[in-house]
């Protein structure tokens, strides 16, 4: 079937009016010097409200592209991504993302970068008053209200994180994207951090898609955790469903069999179908020419 | 036994004092010390030098001629003020005793116009430098903003730039004050045609630093921050009043600093060969007029130049500071 974009886009509508988000057969080629490389072949994930959904997969496979794709800084270069039946294809704060190294702006306090989305969001619907509310309460839910008038060289990488995330969810957006949210931090941090985002998903039930490199976290969080395959040509492997109980608390499901049955998937998932062979098993040859210490001939 | 002990701590401490002592003692070294033998061995070697270099117009000034020069170029702005005072106070009799015989009579008041003193044209030249300055960064600020916003745009004016920017501003002088007696033609001109003159060849050789760094800093913002932009939608004007320009204020200071220490170059150049009232043409009439004393008056212009240079970039830097988000960048 050829279809250009347009025929696509009305075939994909006729076929699968419910998803919430629909990511419909995505292939991403990015041109290189040597001809095309292509990233993604044929990615199909559909997403219904309020679903918190784990991208996990191997360093480099294409997690991050799926989800430009999905908040429309990239372009697909075939299929597309729908949103309640609309086609996604340019970025706006109804696909908020938080981005893997906070992006905060340097220049602004942690409140003043809450206060950009929020103006920009609510210029029309929102005043003044229920703006500086509306943001004190998105920092008062990441536990942020003690800093924010600090700067972000100011406040330490949880934080920084905790406001990017604040930034994201005062947008009120249909869909939050994650990019390895807790990537950068210790494991303690990101312990605390995985229990407010819980906390915070429990109040306000968003669409959550975020990429995680860690097993734990993937199955602590997720209702879903979608498997990539190795790249290039990257698709979903396994879509693994997490039927844990909420709220969730790390230290009973440590000895939970569910868990570690969920958790045991997704390492086999990785460390056994999608082993990364070509890393693990090619030792770098010495040269034979190994630069030695120089003994005097005399 | 304890008396040793008592000892042992008290020589510590006695250690420890001296320890900070030394530490205090060799910071006031680097930074008052160290300066002041340099400057003390430059002047050893200049008066040396001097005595052995013989010019049409004396021996060569050594640090005492100038400073002997300092002195007497600062009598000489007293007294000129002093006669411009007593010339006021005469002009103002005048008008007050013709008013008197006849109450319709208008008091004519006529400007000073005596020769300009060596401290009048250090703020001549401050006004000119910083006219010239101004109307380059108007220009360059703006162009360089769109520069790094439009590759395509960058494309085509980044080969100009580089052409022009290492172009000597003896170059330009000729063309520009054709151009300016060619098309500044007033009866009642606001303005001298040599002060334009100046202004602009200023203006032309300042612009390229600031165009430069402008698109730089603005074509290097982190993508981050740019895709913050995009997924909150921020309308173009937005979007560099809130990210654009906050982020490149560092590099666009850079510019700034260095564009204000080329106009401060080119100005004396162009002051000489415009004629244009300023420390330039101090140095050429000082020249020109060859008398005994004429170098040591141009070597006392020269150091002032030197020192006025270095206070405008000192001062740039503390703007630099007070402006700028990132305080790492305002370095010296
Ligand atoms: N702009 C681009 N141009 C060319 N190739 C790209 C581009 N962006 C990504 N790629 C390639 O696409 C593949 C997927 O990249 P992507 O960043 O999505 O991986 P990832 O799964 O997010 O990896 P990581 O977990 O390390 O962040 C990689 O092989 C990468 O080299
Ligand atoms: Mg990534």
């Amino acid at each position: 079937m050829n279809l250009s974009a347009s025929e696509n886009t009305e075939f994909l509508e006729k076929n699968t009016p419910q998803a919430f988000l629909n990511i419909s057969q995505i292939d991403m080629v990015f041109p290189t010097d040597t001809g095309g490389f292509t990233a993604l072949k044929n990615v199909d994930l559909k997403i219904d409200k309020g679903e918190f959904i784990s991208l996990i997969g191997h360093s480099g496979c294409g997690k991050s592209t799926v989800l430009n794709i999905v908040a429309g800084l990239y372009q697909a270069t075939k299929g597309g991504v729908l949103l309640q039946n609309k086609e996604v294809n340019e970025p706006g704060p109804e696909r908020a993302v938080v981005f893997q190294n906070h992006s905060l702006l340097p220049w602004l306090t942690a409140y003043q970068n809450v206060e950009l989305a929020v103006k920009q969001v609510f210029n029309n619907t929102m005043s003044k008053a229920e703006m500086k509310e509306w943001i004190e309460y998105n920092l008062k839910l990441v536990h942020m209200d003690h800093a924010m008038f600090k700067r972000p060289d100011e406040i330490s990488g949880g934080m920084k994180q905790r406001v990017g995330i604040a930034r994201a969810l005062a947008m009120q957006p249909e869909v939050l994207l994650m990019d390895e949210p807790f990537g950068a931090l210790d494991a303690l941090t990101r312990a605390h951090m995985q229990d407010s985002l819980m906390e915070i998903q429990s109040e306000l039930n968003n669409t959550v898609i975020m990429i995680t490199h860690d097993v734990d976290e993937a199955v602590l969080l997720s209702d879903r955790i979608v498997m990539m395959t190795n790249g290039p040509e990257a698709t979903v492997g396994e879509i693994l469903d997490v039927k844990l109980e909420r709220p969730r608390s790390r230290l009973s499901l440590a000895k939970d069999i569910e868990y570690n049955r969920l958790r045991s998937e997704v390492l086999t998932f990785l460390y056994e179908k999608q082993r990364k062979v070509e890393n693990i098993s090619s030792k770098a040859v010495t040269p034979k020419s190994i630069p030695r210490k120089r003994v005097s001939s005399q | 036994m304890s008396l040793t002990t008592v000892n042992a701590s008290q020589l510590t401490v006695t250690e420890q004092v001296m320890k900070v002592s030394k530490n205090v003692l060799s910071k006031i070294t680097n930074a008052m010390l160290l300066p002041i033998i340099g400057i003390t061995i430059f002047i050893f070697f200049w008066s040396i030098a001097a005595q052995s270099i013989h010019t049409s117009l004396g021996t060569f000034p050594g640090p005492n001629a100038v400073v002997k020069q300092f002195s007497s170029l600062y009598d000489e702005h007293v007294v000129e003020r002093e006669k411009a005072e007593a010339f006021y106070q005469r002009q103002e009799k005048r008008n007050a005793a013709k008013q008197e015989k006849n109450p319709d009579y208008v008091g004519k008041i006529r400007a000073y116009t005596g020769k300009e003193t060596f401290f009048d044209q250090i703020l001549t030249s401050l006004f000119t430098v910083t006219c010239g300055f101004l109307v380059a960064a108007i220009i360059a600020i703006p162009l360089g903003i769109w520069m790094g916003l439009n590759k395509r745009l960058n494309s085509a004016i980044n080969p100009i730039v580089q052409i022009f920017k290492p172009v000597s501003p003896l170059a330009w002088l000729p063309l520009v004050t054709m151009v300016v007696s060619a098309l500044y033609v007033s009866d009642d001109p606001m303005v001298s045609k040599s002060f334009l003159t100046s202004l602009i060849t200023v203006s032309l050789c300042s612009l390229w630093p600031m165009v430069i760094n402008t698109s730089i800093g603005v074509s290097s913002i982190d993508s981050d921050l740019l895709n913050v932009s995009k997924v909150l939608r921020l309308p173009t004007f937005t979007h560099i009043q809130k990210i654009v320009l906050p982020a490149s204020v560092p590099m666009i200071f850079t510019g700034m600093r260095l564009s204000f220490g080329v106009a401060w170059m080119v100005l004396i150049a162009a002051e000489m060969l415009a004629q244009n009232p300023g420390l330039g043409k101090f140095v050429w009439d000082e020249f020109q007029n060859g008398s005994s004393d004429s170098l040591a008056r141009i070597m006392a212009a020269v150091i002032v130049i030197g020192f006025i240079g270095f206070l405008l970039d000192r001062a740039m830097l503390e703007l630099q500071r007070k402006v700028s988000w990132d305080k790492s960048s305002a370095s010296v």
